[in-house]
């Protein structure tokens, strides 16, 4: 950390870069209606669409972690052909459009498509349209995010920990249970809080996979959507309560992210 | 014999390292294989741990077979029950002293408050109970080097590996701890395997050693027979060193009756005397000028290794003496013939026993 | 590194700047009119030269909270005349607003009509997987016009942004039936099939058109006098819009 000034041109630019996201959340605050703020939040479609967004968002990172984390794990700890191809497929969802990841999904797991078809004859459940698509999506495009960050912690992690647990007796279950989550704790605390940060905010995948129904499918990013077109104070309401819930997140992983000050 | 260690390894890393030896520790004894850094007494730990695959081989310990190329057996590591104390510990970063210690207990089905209890004893015999709430990055390194001392005993294996268990304290420590664990070795039945690149800790703690280098095994002997008869230049340079036991005080070193001289003034107490067999110099008549420590004595042994010979003499301290052999055709001296001996206090090590 | 930095330093001058001197006439229109406003452009710029027609396509709606936010359109074609008195409310536009072609509603069902549809009471099944526009675009707005004459309480599983949304979905077979415009269903080729809603309870669908920017004012309202009175007709017609 240096004392001295900036050169005048960077901290020029600086403000500026500043300026560039700050102005935007200035520019929601000053069009929130702040009198009517309790009575939009408190409407049917807003409660429903805040349900649906903590369900949908939660059961991404489930789903994150019931199978992110066993891919995280073989990417981390196996050689094998075509690892390095499985992983820049497992990214793919951090750099591609969201609307495509739901049109891919539609084609997949749609009533025509080639899993969804088989899917639907087998158990009857059809994916499109409904909150376990939304939650389909929304995996879709979060989990990535709990991969990339587990995976690394994975790497950097000292093997011979697992020998040395091992040799003491133990299982490899009790091994991972008690030693190596543990040592990757944080890490995966913080995928975990990344991937429902991004189901929370995924709109584009979700729209086009899972359609829009208010108390169904209609998260809040939807639900913004649809009330620019109409209600704006309703949008500009949600638009709060989604930057607030992502600052709350921010803050939590402030020790990690912005390094502890 | 029933009790001991008979392992046969061959191991080929990908990078193309290559380790082959076999080993034969019995009960109740302590092994050490003393070798350079690199010369693959990390890889001989893990295979014989099981964490890294055997490419032929045969490990047997108490007449039960872990690893058989040949048959096809090969039991993972969570059953061999060996206790391992490893390069810098690896105590578990998230967990408590007792939890480390109290691991492998409950790995073994034992419940936590029998776990702990266990933990417990065992931290006190140690003295470490009250670092039990501790996490292992608050200990100091002796703290450390002892609680994964316990944890290796704490689930009675049935045999005890020590992976450079001394190489990570400061000298003080090291001295103290040697002896601690030398108690512990000492009180454990089964058979005991020292990893060291430290010839003091072999000669201190083992019965019998390995010279390990490249990844085969150079010399195996007592270690009076590594140090007096070393068969490679590596065990001459390292392990041939003459050791010697005594008290310090003022600028001396009272070795059984003998007084060396030594340079370092602030040695205090037990020592260990370490002087180097080619900073001993060997004269037909008393040697003129001020070497601090001379003597007559006798050669008991001569053995020529073609480029250097070892001169064994007898007391007051028997020392051995390495020369060239146009040095020893100048002397022109054989078993039985009397000689003056000489020292410079600079060339006696001391340190801290 | 060097070359790259330039091209891309090209690339952006390019795009900014326009590769030509046309003047730019900026077209927001209905996503129900898109295919028509396409063809419309070819044609009106295959006259003019001079003028590069650039097409904004989407929702009614959300075109026009793009305008009452201040976006630089110059021609505002809505699917309705809610959006455009809304604007002239605002005081946005000041010359005529034009109604130039009017549509009807039909139900959308894929090819083969696998859910067998027949009318707009079986809007109302709930096994059947339907969608509607959302209520905040004119097509969502018609279609709840019409469902309410016909006295169907729909189970739509999705509200659609827009109209080619929802056809979109129709066509890819997820959604077993939906109400769309007329016209939207030649525009989706053999993909979809329509189930007409009889004109009794059919809601007719206006279209309004409007000048809104003060540039190229001229272009602007020589675009729309092609639209609504000049060869443009015939291409409504041919796109299967009814002329007024």
């Amino acid at each position: 950390m240096t004392r001295r000034r900036p050169p005048f041109v960077l901290a020029f630019l600086a403000c500026v870069g500043a300026a560039f996201f700050v102005a935007p959340l200035l520019g929601l605050v000053a069009r929130t209606p702040w009198s009517d703020l309790g009575e939009v939040l408190g409407r049917e479609v807003v409660g429903d669409a805040l349900r649906l967004s903590l369900v949908t968002s939660l059961g991404a990172t489930i789903v994150a972690l019931f199978l992110g984390l066993p891919l995280a794990w073989v990417l981390a700890r196996f050689e094998f052909r075509g690892r390095a191809l499985l992983r820049g497929l497992v990214l793919l969802p951090l750099v591609l459009p969201p609307v495509v990841g739901g049109a891919a999904l539609l084609f997949t797991f749609g009533r025509r498509g080639a899993l969804g078809g088989p899917l639907e004859d087998l158990t009857g459940l059809v994916l499109p349209f409904s909150i376990w698509g939304a939650i389909l999506a929304a995996s879709f495009v979060a989990m990535p995010f709990l991969v990339i960050t587990v995976e690394g912690a994975l790497r950097n992690l000292d093997q011979r920990y697992e020998g040395a647990a091992a040799s003491l007796g133990a299982s490899r279950w009790t091994v991972l249970r008690r030693v190596t989550l543990p040592m990757i704790g944080p890490s995966l605390v913080s995928g975990l809080l990344l991937t429902w940060a991004r189901a929370l905010g995924e709109f584009g995948a979700t729209i086009t996979f899972a359609g829009n129904l208010p108390g169904r499918t209609q998260t809040l990013p939807l639900a913004v959507f649809v009330a620019m077109e109409g209600d704006r104070d309703a949008a500009v309401a949600m638009s709060l309560l989604l930057v607030l819930v992502s600052l709350a997140v921010l803050v939590t992983l402030r020790n990690r992210w912005w390094g502890a000050r | 014999m029933s009790g001991g260690l008979d392992a046969r390894i061959t191991v080929l890393h990908p990078g193309g390292f290559h380790l082959d030896a076999e080993l034969r520790l019995e009960s109740g004894h302590t092994v050490a294989v003393l070798g350079p850094n690199g010369a693959g007494k990390s890889t001989l730990i893990a295979a014989l741990a099981g964490l890294l695959p055997l490419h032929e081989g045969r490990v047997a310990l108490g007449g039960r077979v872990l690893d058989d190329t040949e048959l096809g057996v090969w039991v993972p590591p969570e059953e061999r029950r060996l206790g391992i104390v490893h390069q810098d510990y690896l105590l578990f970063p998230t967990m408590s002293v007792l939890d480390n210690v109290a691991f492998g207990l409950r790995a073994r089905g034992r419940a936590r408050s029998a776990a702990n209890r266990g933990a417990r004893d065992l931290l006190a015999q140690l003295d470490l109970l009250q670092f039990a709430g501790r996490r292992p990055a608050d200990l100091s390194g002796g703290q450390a080097q002892r609680v994964a001392l316990a944890r290796a005993l704490a689930t009675e294996p049935d045999m005890l590996l020590l992976d450079e268990p001394l190489a990570a304290l400061d000298v003080t420590t090291r001295a103290r701890l040697r002896h601690v664990l030398a108690d512990r070795l000492a009180e454990f039945p089964g058979p005991r395997m020292l990893i060291t690149h430290d010839p003091a800790e072999a000669f201190l703690l083992a019965d019998q050693i390995y010279v390990l280098e490249d990844g085969a095994i150079t010399q195996v002997g007592s270690p009076d027979d590594i140090r007096l008869r070393p068969r490679t230049s590596y065990a001459a340079d390292l392990a041939g060193a003459n050791l010697l036991v005594g008290v310090a005080s003022a600028g001396e070193v009272l070795v059984g009756s003998h007084r060396l001289t030594i340079a370092d003034t602030s040695a205090q107490g037990p020592v260990l005397a370490t002087i180097h067999p080619r900073a001993i110099s060997l004269h037909v008549v008393e040697p003129g000028g001020s070497p601090r420590n001379a003597w007559a004595t006798s050669v008991t042994r001569i053995e020529n290794y073609g480029d250097r010979v070892r001169v064994q003499t007898a007391g007051p301290l028997e020392l051995t003496a390495e020369i060239t052999p146009p040095a020893l055709h100048a002397l022109g001296i054989a078993v039985g013939d009397r000689i003056w001996l000489s020292i410079k206090a600079t060339e006696v090590g001391v340190s801290a026993d | 590194m060097r070359p790259i930095l330039l091209l891309l330093m090209a690339a952006l001058v390019a795009g900014g700047c326009g590769g030509d001197a046309r003047r730019e006439v900026r077209v927001s229109a209905a996503a129900s009119l898109s295919d028509a406003f396409l063809a419309l452009e070819t044609q009106y710029e295959a006259e003019r030269p001079e003028v590069d027609i650039v097409l904004n396509l989407g929702g009614s709606s959300a075109l026009r909270e793009q305008i009452l936010s201040g976006a630089p359109v110059g021609v505002f074609a809505s699917a309705n005349q809610a959006n455009l008195e809304q604007l002239v409310t605002a005081g946005l536009v000041d010359g005529p607003v034009v109604d130039f072609a009017t549509n009807r509603l039909t139900i959308a069902v894929p090819a083969g009509n696998p859910a067998d549809v027949r009318d707009l009471a079986d809007l109302a099944r709930d096994n059947l997987l339907i969608g509607l526009c959302s209520p905040a675009v004119p097509c969502g707005d018609y279609a709840a016009t019409a469902l309410a004459i016909a006295g169907v309480v729909a189970a739509p599983d999705t509200l659609e942004p827009d109209v080619r949304a929802l056809l979109t979905k129709i066509r890819a077979g997820e959604l077993d039936a939906g109400v769309v415009y007329e016209t939207d269903i030649a525009a989706a080729g053999d993909d979809v099939e329509s189930v007409a809603i009889p004109a009794e309870i059919n809601v007719p669908v206006v279209y309004s058109i409007a000048a809104i920017a003060e540039d190229h004012r001229s272009d602007a309202e020589n675009f729309i006098d092609f639209v609504v009175a000049g060869r443009g007709r015939q291409i409504l017609r041919d796109q299967g819009f009814f002329l007024p």
